[in-house]
């Protein structure tokens, strides 16, 4: 996970990457491959009880 | 300084949300008191306890040239001494000050200067962190995941005193049940810039921006009271288009104006309508096109190209932005044109592009932080703009509304749940908790799915040390080599206490411009001593701003 050097950032590569502009779609499928693994690391960090955290995030008004 | 620049005095300040593991009742006001005291006993080792001073403080100071009377104000609004309604100081001297009674030591610390220049503090019900000025975006990042890092550390401070409370800290701006607490921007303007231009320029663009930039958030309306996902976590909680107050009918542009420098020159502008980012391409570009918006105000005025994008119902068209997922959707235009977000922000991006290439004219691009930000993040906009036209969620490593909805689309994918689905909004809040072990944005930066822009080390450096090149250097470095000689700073002065002096000497940093390694390093390296710095400082006036 090294940061990527500040002056080495354009173009932006993506792993999924296709030479050609894809058609909207294609990109994408494979980006849910990618996704749905991180899903599972999700899962493992995700509130067992999601109900009730969510019902205990109560926050004062701030500015 | 070449005249093409995000060059800009700026800050960002971020109230957090905090809850108690295992106890989400526990008080959050003891709660933020607790964290800060932990931080200033344990995590600053060696540097001052220097506390607050509300001198030059005044919250109900209106850009637009009035002053809320304190009678009629809300409470909350009263950030600084209500038993004393800040003077107007001798802008250029050390002053004295007669040194108060011996005082026990407090046994909670409510406010505290950090040694990379920041305050960090107990606001309301949060613990908040007032970012060191900065003039760049990308020092804006640095300063800011600083920032998270005092914040994780508190906790874990804190944690291990017997007896304390484990507290989870989260880097978002609404419970989802009717709270909104802020992330607000702060840029120093030129006061000759009419506030009006101010208005006209930024109402549009503010509304628009968090197609580019907005954090995401599961539910809609002030209270969910809708299922479903929206770009922004502030746009429900924005009720009007101008005002004063930051607490409630929270406005798109507030007119708060304590520029804490030399307020014939400049004013401040306080953005309230941000929203707190984990990806730092989202801060980066949001304080970015910011300031060059701001830039061009100064320079040039308010083009007809951008005042005649007013929109016919800022507020509204607000909501309807957040809301929409497609970047389709069409505001109203006083001029009775419709244009979507996108189109709006896009005329913002040409306009501004135009400006700067037209400013650098023929000069030779000298090697110049602030220059190389000025092209990237104007290029960086541009191609975000694009691909969010052609296929959003490519953007999903630099916009955190389209990362979040990723991983929500997704997981609603897998497992077959609806918007109200409370795995999705457990998702959600857990995107922002600062533990890396319970943050979801921390998962996405382990499977290297979002673009950094600054190192761990470089974080961990900024924690400890405040930027270079403004008065937050000498603000910081003061706080950390001088431990037991400063007793209270602010934006704009320290208060030093020495030995055997007969008061206490107040040194003005009025303007954030000085104060810097180039103005003060050589001299603070000649005076290990503090007595000997003050007696330098006081004999070569105006101050350290020589």
């Amino acid at each position: 996970m090294s940061p990527r050097q500040f002056d080495q950032r354009h173009p932006h590569p993506r792993p999924d990457d296709d030479s050609a502009p894809p058609p909207a779609g294609s990109g994408a499928q494979a980006r849910d491959t990618e996704v749905d693994s991180l899903l599972e690391e999700i899962d493992d960090v995700l509130e067992t009880n999601a109900e009730s955290f969510v019902r205990g995030f109560v926050q004062k008004g701030g500015q | 300084m070449g005249v093409v620049t995000v060059r800009r005095v700026m800050g960002i300040e971020t109230e957090y949300g905090l809850l108690g593991v295992g106890n989400p009742a526990a008080n959050p006001m003891v709660m933020s008191a607790q964290l800060i005291t932990a931080y200033a006993n344990e995590g600053m080792p060696g540097s001052a306890r220097a506390r607050w001073d509300y001198q030059d403080e005044d919250p109900l100071r209106d850009a637009r040239g009035f002053r809320l009377d304190r009678a009629e104000a809300d409470p909350s609004l009263l950030t600084d001494d209500p038993q004393r309604p800040a003077p107007e100081g001798d802008l250029h001297r050390v002053t004295l000050r007669r040194r108060p009674g011996p005082q026990p030591e407090p046994a909670t610390v409510a406010n505290v200067i950090l040694p990379n220049g920041a305050r960090y503090y107990v606001d309301h019900a949060h613990p908040e962190y007032s970012s060191p000025e900065v003039t760049t975006p990308r020092d804006a990042v640095l300063w800011d995941r600083a920032g998270e890092q005092v914040l994780l550390r508190s906790s874990r401070l804190l944690a291990q005193i017997a007896g304390m409370p484990e507290i989870a800290l989260y880097k978002n701006n609404t419970d989802g049940k009717g709270a909104s607490y802020g992330t607000h921007e702060n840029y120093l303007v030129e006061r000759a810039v009419p506030f009006e231009d101010i208005v006209a320029a930024l109402t549009p663009f503010l509304v628009t921006r968090p197609v580019i930039c907005g954090a995401g958030r599961v539910g809609r309306g002030q209270r969910s009271e809708a299922g479903g996902y929206q770009l922004s976590q502030r746009a429900d909680f924005i009720e009007a288009e101008v005002g004063l107050e930051t607490t409630l009918r929270r406005p798109i542009i507030n007119t708060r104006d304590e520029p804490h420098a030399e307020s014939s020159r400049y004013r401040r502008l306080h953005v309230i309508v941000g929203d707190a980012n984990q990806l730092e391409v989202s801060t980066y570009l949001k304080v970015g096109t910011t300031a060059l918006l701001l830039w061009l105000l100064e320079r040039r005025g308010l083009p007809m190209e951008l005042a005649a994008l007013r929109l016919a119902d800022p507020v509204r068209a607000a909501q309807e932005v957040s809301h929409d997922l497609t970047l389709t959707r069409r505001l109203d235009l006083e001029d009775g044109r419709r244009m979507t977000a996108l189109e709006i922000q896009r005329t913002y991006c040409e306009v501004l592009t135009e400006a700067v290439q037209h400013a650098a004219g023929g000069e030779a691009a000298a090697p110049d932080p602030a220059a190389e930000q000025t092209a990237d993040v104007l290029a960086r906009w541009a191609d975000v703009l694009t691909r969010l036209g052609d296929d959003p969620a490519s953007c999903a490593r630099e916009v955190e509304w389209v990362a979040k909805l990723r991983v929500l689309e997704a997981m609603r994918r897998r497992d077959g749940l609806g918007w109200d689905a409370p795995r999705l909004a457990a998702l959600d809040l857990q995107w922002s908790d600062l533990r890396p072990e319970r943050s979801i944005y921390s998962r996405l930066v382990a499977a290297d799915a979002v673009e950094r822009l600054v190192s761990e080390d470089e974080v961990a450096a900024a924690v400890l040390h405040p930027p270079q090149d403004t008065r937050a250097y000498f603000r910081g470095e003061a706080v950390r080599r001088y431990p037991g000689a400063v007793a209270a700073a602010s934006w704009d002065a320290i208060i030093f206490d020495i030995d055997g002096a007969p008061a206490l000497q107040r040194v003005p940093m009025t303007d954030p411009l000085r104060g810097t390694r180039a103005h003060v390093g050589e001299l603070l390296d000649a005076h290990p001593d503090p007595g000997t710095l003050l007696a330098t400082l006081t004999a070569r006036p105006p101050g350290p701003q020589t």
